[in-house]
C-alpha cells in the first residue's frame, strides 16, 4: 500500500502570531538609555579646614538662574567655554624650566617636587592664570533656579575640557588618544586589555592632568 | 457547463507571502534584543538631557535609579505641576531617599555594595533645586557615585 503523504500544516495565520508577539513586546518595553555624565560627589567632611587657594588658580563657573553663563566675573556663551576651560587647564603659568611632578624610580610611583612649574603645558603661559594642571582647579556655582539641561551642558563642556588636554597628552607621548587608551583597557579583545604597560601610560595622563573639578553648595 | 468558471487569463498572481512571518519574526527579535522591559512605570515626564561626553553604566544590576520631573497630566491634579522626585513606582520625598538608597543596598550582594551608582533621571526642564537637595542626601548616606543619565548627541539640543 502507497504510504499516504500527510497534509501540510496550513501556516497562513503565523505572520498574525508573529505580529501579535510583536506588538506585545513594543508596547511593554522601552529601550533604556544607560549612558551618562559620571561624577563623585565629595564625602561630607566634619571638621572642614579652609585651604588657602590662589585666586588665579580658580576657574570659577558660575550659572545663575535664567541660565546665564558667568566665567572668572564675565559673561559668557556655552560655546565658548570649553576653549576657555582649556586654556585655563593647559596655562602652566608656573613656568617652563621645572615641574611639579616627578617619577620615582625608586618607590616606583610619580612624586610631587613642590615646585609650581609645568614642562609639558601647552598654553599660553600666562602668569595671572593657573600655575600647573594638579593646581588648577575648577569651580561650579548653581542656583536653585538654574535649568538641568542648561547644568548638564555645562558639565559636558567641562568634561569636555578635561577630554580634550587629556587626548592631547596622549597623542604627543603614545601617539594614542586617551579615550583610545581607555577603551582598549575595557575591550577584551585588544592585546592591551588591563595591561600593565596600558596602565602606566594611563596613570600618567590621569596624574599630569587631574580632574579637580568641585561644585560649590 | 463547468461549476466552477476558469480563471481568467491575464490576472495579476497573488503577491506571495509566505516570506512575511520570517520578516515580522526578525523584527520581533530586534525588540526582544534591543530593549528592556519596563520595571517601573513612570508617573513623571522624562525627557532626558543631552550630552556627549558620556560613559556607559556597565553593570545593570548595579545601579539605583532616581526620577524626577513633572508629574504627568493625570497626577497633576493630586501632586500639581511642581518636579517631583519619584522611586520605584510612587513618589517621594526628599526625606525618602536614605531609605531607599539603604532598601537598595541591603538587596545587594555585601561585596558589591559600594560599587554601586545612583543613576539620576532628571527631566530637562527641572530646575537644579530638586537635583541639589537629592545629591545632598545622597552625600549624608555616602552614595557618592552618581550618574546624569543623559542621551547621546550635541548638546545644543539643550535649548529649546
Amino acid at each position: 500500500m502507497a504510504k499516504r503523504s500527510s497534509p501540510e500544516v496550513n501556516a497562513g495565520s503565523m505572520a498574525d502570531i508573529a505580529f501579535l508577539l510583536l506588538i506585545f513586546f513594543l508596547v511593554t518595553t522601552t529601550i533604556e538609555t544607560d549612558s551618562g555624565i559620571s561624577r563623585l560627589l565629595p564625602p561630607i567632611e566634619e571638621n572642614e579646614e579652609d585651604v588657602i587657594i590662589k585666586q588665579k588658580n580658580i576657574f570659577t563657573v558660575l550659572l545663575n538662574g535664567k541660565d546665564q553663563l558667568l566665567v572668572e566675573d564675565e559673561l559668557m556663551d556655552l560655546e565658548d567655554l570649553k576653549q576657555s576651560a582649556i586654556d585655563f587647564l593647559d596655562n602652566g603659568g608656573g613656568g617652563m624650566d621645572s615641574n611639579w611632578v616627578i617619577w620615582n624610580d625608586q618607590t616606583n610611583d610619580w612624586e610631587n617636587t613642590g615646585k609650581s612649574g609645568c614642562n609639558y603645558c601647552n598654553g599660553k603661559r600666562d602668569p595671572k592664570s593657573s600655575d600647573n594642571p594638579d593646581k588648577a582647579i575648577i569651580s561650579l556655582k548653581n542656583e536653585r533656579e538654574t535649568s538641568y539641561a542648561t547644568y548638564v551642558s555645562v558639565q559636558n563642556e567641562i568634561m569636555a575640557a578635561y577630554a580634550h588636554v587629556r587626548n592631547q597628552r596622549g597623542l604627543k607621548l603614545f601617539g594614542e588618544t586617551y579615550e583610545d587608551m581607555k577603551k582598549s583597557w575595557y575591550d577584551v579583545n585588544s592585546p592591551e586589555h588591563k595591561s600593565i604597560q596600558l596602565k602606566k601610560k594611563i596613570d600618567q595622563i590621569k596624574k599630569e592632568y587631574p580632574q579637580k573639578f568641585s561644585e560649590v553648595e | 457547463m463547468s461549476k466552477f468558471s476558469k480563471k481568467k487569463k491575464g490576472d495579476l498572481p497573488a503577491v506571495n507571502t509566505a516570506s512575511l512571518p520570517d520578516i515580522v519574526f526578525m523584527l520581533l527579535f530586534f525588540f526582544m534584543v534591543a530593549t528592556v522591559m519596563r520595571d517601573n512605570e513612570l508617573k513623571i515626564k522624562n525627557e532626558l538631557p543631552v550630552a556627549n561626553q558620556v560613559e556607559k553604566l556597565d553593570k545593570k544590576d548595579l545601579v539605583m535609579y532616581i526620577y524626577a520631573g513633572k508629574p504627568n497630566s493625570g497626577y497633576q491634579s493630586k501632586f500639581g505641576t511642581e518636579a517631583r522626585i519619584q522611586l520605584n513606582d510612587k513618589f517621594s520625598d526628599v526625606s525618602d531617599i536614605p531609605a531607599f538608597i539603604f532598601a537598595e543596598r541591603e538587596s545587594k550582594r555585601e561585596e558589591l555594595r559600594n560599587r554601586l551608582t545612583t543613576a539620576l533621571k532628571v527631566d530637562k526642564e527641572t530646575n537644579m533645586g530638586i537635583v541639589s537637595d537629592i545629591k545632598k542626601e545622597l552625600r549624608k548616606v555616602n552614595a557618592l557615585k552618581i550618574n546624569y543619565t543623559t542621551r547621546i548627541g550635541d548638546i545644543s539640543m539643550n535649548k529649546n
